[in-house]
């Protein structure tokens, strides 16, 4: 489970959000929404521990993140806005890649699967260079197929899918949220998920940090 | 112990570090102008003409002094880069980057003064002396920490990589040095060697402390001056410094 | 250990496809070490001389030509972002990277050496050793160069920035490497230079990765 609370971002001189609060149950997702600079990937960065929170704090299986950090990062599954292809690899060598980096090596029959079924068949061997954005994205999501990972944060998941993919990666989220696994992603599209979930608004506050007190010493 | 440190981190927020520094770098800059008139004084009139130098020997008052300040507030800027890594204090990153300016002009007086000595010592304006060679290069450092934090727009992101440069800097200069010294001796043995001043009289050696530590003030009255300035240019959107008396008008 | 040799394998497989880019640092090594006899004159004695601290300083100006790139593209295209959740440590994923960046830098000029020392009339002995400084060497110039890489990402003209940042870091390993040669050809005996460079090497093998790391969480935040 994760939970969050108060959780804000600052942005230069501007605080983006503040006393943003977040619990994602198993089987549950969790929608972000907001305008463009609200927030959103920022947020999702936050969650998965890839930049330190402004103010708040972060808590998995009720343990704080500075203590669960290692165990999170062995259950999670992050998608960031950059996709994380390399254009000179085939989408073969692609997802095994990153399989590999995320610490679970797949199989060339178990990936080449994967690829078949988010739609990429006959396209394996070819560098993801001649690919199209969509395709390159659904050489990103033949990941989720694969994965085991108890958490997926995703940002921007449907982003440059045509109607039948995303029919499919709804699919596949769906299974996984069936699966007793959690989900927190951005988008700007109604999603209709399965199992309960919840929306949850960012607006962008546009005031300066004028209030924040200096704290002694930064987390 | 506890409440010790406590007190301490106290100062390390900008906010109570302010009207301290505001209140000591005058002191510091005073304690400066004197000591420096009185080494000034003992370099230039009561030192002794060296009689194998003549009087062009007078310029290590300056020389020696400042090349020590360079290598210390080099070691003082890696000291506040630790702190700022341990302690994730905002202050220490300031301070380094309120040192390295002066740091770098200590190095670059060094510099310039060794060449005015070698002139007339050895005949040419640089030799590859080993101490002013690993001069030369602890300058380049000073340059590189600078150009660094100046070219990252964020000051917190700034001060974490500054910190980074500082740190690996000073684990590599004593590597520097030594391999620098292999590297004299291999080629020109020591015929010439800025250490050989035979017995120093007592008097250019205090002449040489005093002005040392008039440096050594000076430094730091510059560098509480600055880190305020810098202090101020970050903090300006907070309410402490909207509230201050120079802000008022 | 897997995730290690995975990057090892991806960047080995990645420069394979852009050989044009090993091949670049590669000639411009060459072309750097052949204007000095033009610049200085082609009499034997003096080649003799100065070709341990050319072919050295080449060294150095080759290995910086790659170094730009080393993290680069995985921060634009978002893997850095993947490494660094990874369940390896972020440290070990870069020494793999560093390794990956040394076999298709450094390697191939402690290969080409050899070759371009003939050039320079240097005896069988002295190519001998200049081969095994390089081999000690370059790894350091990798490592080194590493940190510079992760400090300058992402940052106004990173490229000059990082030649200022390192260039002054390199002078030990330039110095025990061409030192090395020299002290060979004196007949001194090159072994106190060797090893100096091994511990170098021990050194950056060991603080260099952790060091490029703390300054990549910096640039991912």
């Amino acid at each position: 489970m994760l939970r969050a609370h108060g959780l804000a971002c600052d942005r230069g001189d501007r605080r983006l959000f503040s006393a943003v609060d977040l619990c994602v149950s198993p089987g549950e997702w969790l929608q972000v929404e907001g305008a463009n600079g609200a927030g959103k990937t920022s947020l999702l960065r936050m969650l998965a521990g890839l930049s330190p929170a402004a103010d708040g704090h972060i808590e998995w299986d009720g343990r704080p993140m500075g203590e669960a950090r290692d165990d999170y990062h062995a259950r999670l599954l992050y998608l960031g806005h950059a996709a994380a292809i390399k254009e000179d690899l085939s989408a073969l060598e692609n997802l095994q890649t990153a399989a590999a980096i995320a610490g679970r090596p797949l199989d060339e029959a178990t990936a080449l699967a994967a690829l078949r079924r988010i739609g990429l068949k006959g396209r394996e061997d070819l560098p993801a260079r001649v690919l199209s954005q969509g395709q390159k994205r659904r050489v990103a999501l033949a990941r989720l197929l694969c994965s085991q990972a108890r958490l997926w944060i995703l940002d921007e998941p449907f982003v440059a899918l045509d109607v039948a993919a995303v029919t499919q990666l709804c699919g596949i989220l769906d299974e996984h949220l069936a699966r007793g696994g959690m989900l927190i992603f951005t988008s700007h599209q109604a999603v209709q998920l399965a199992g309960s979930g919840a929306t949850l608004k960012l607006s962008a506050s546009t005031h300066p940090r004028a209030g924040a007190e200096p704290r002694e010493v930064a987390a | 112990m506890s409440q010790r440190l406590v007190n301490w981190f106290k100062f390390a927020s900008p906010a109570s570090f302010y009207p301290l520094a505001g209140k000591m770098w005058p002191w510091f800059a005073a304690l400066g102008t004197v000591l420096a008139a009185v080494g000034l004084w003992i370099s230039f009139f009561v030192a002794p003409t060296d009689f194998q130098q003549g009087e062009g020997y007078r310029i290590i008052f300056i020389h020696v002094p400042a090349s020590w300040m360079s290598m210390f507030i080099y070691c003082v800027m890696a000291f506040w880069a630790a702190i700022g890594i341990t302690f994730n204090t905002r202050l220490s990153g300031m301070m380094s980057s309120a040192l390295a300016p002066t740091g770098a002009l200590f190095a670059f007086l060094s510099l310039w003064t060794g060449a005015l000595w070698g002139k007339p010592m050895w005949g040419a304006w640089w030799v590859w002396d080993a101490r002013l060679t690993s001069e030369l290069i602890l300058f380049f450092l000073y340059i590189g920490y600078i150009a660094l934090t100046a070219a990252i727009d964020d000051p917190r992101r700034a001060d974490k990589a500054g910190a980074i440069v500082a740190l690996v800097g000073v684990v590599n200069v004593p590597i520097i040095y030594f391999s620098v010294k292999w590297w004299n001796t291999l080629h020109q043995g020591a015929s010439v060697s800025m250490t050989k001043a035979p017995t120093m009289a007592a008097t250019m050696l205090w002449g040489m402390l005093i002005m040392a530590l008039a440096f050594w003030m000076y430094s730091i009255a510059i560098a509480l001056y600055r880190v305020r300035a810098i202090i101020l240019e970050r903090e300006r959107h907070t309410t402490w410094v909207a509230e201050l008396p120079e802000m008022q008008r | 250990m897997n995730a290690f040799i995975a990057i090892v394998r991806r960047d080995l497989l990645l420069a394979a496809r852009r050989k044009s880019e090993v091949f670049t640092a590669l000639f411009f090594f060459m072309i750097v070490v052949s204007l000095f006899p033009l610049g200085i004159g082609p009499e034997t004695a003096m080649l003799r001389r100065i070709a341990p601290g050319v072919l050295w300083v080449a060294a150095l100006l080759a290995a910086m030509l790659s170094l730009n790139r080393l993290f680069a593209a995985d921060h634009q295209d978002g893997t850095l972002e993947q490494m660094s959740l990874s369940p390896t440590p972020l440290a070990v994923l870069v020494s793999g990277k560093v390794l990956a960046h040394w076999l298709t830098s450094g390697l191939p000029l402690v290969l080409l050496a050899p070759v371009i020392g003939l050039q320079f009339d240097l005896s069988a002995r002295a190519l001998g050793v200049l081969m095994i400084s390089l081999l000690l060497g370059t790894p350091v110039l990798s490592l080194i160069g590493a940190i510079g890489a992760a400090l300058t990402l992402g940052v106004r003209g990173g490229g000059v920035l990082l030649s200022l940042l390192v260039l002054p870091l390199y002078i030990p390993a330039l110095i025990f490497g061409a030192g090395a040669v020299e002290a060979d050809v004196a007949g001194l005996g090159a072994g106190g230079h060797l090893s100096l460079l091994g511990a170098l090497l021990a050194l950056g093998v060991f603080f260099a990765p952790w060091a490029a790391t703390a300054a990549l969480r910096i640039a991912l935040e």
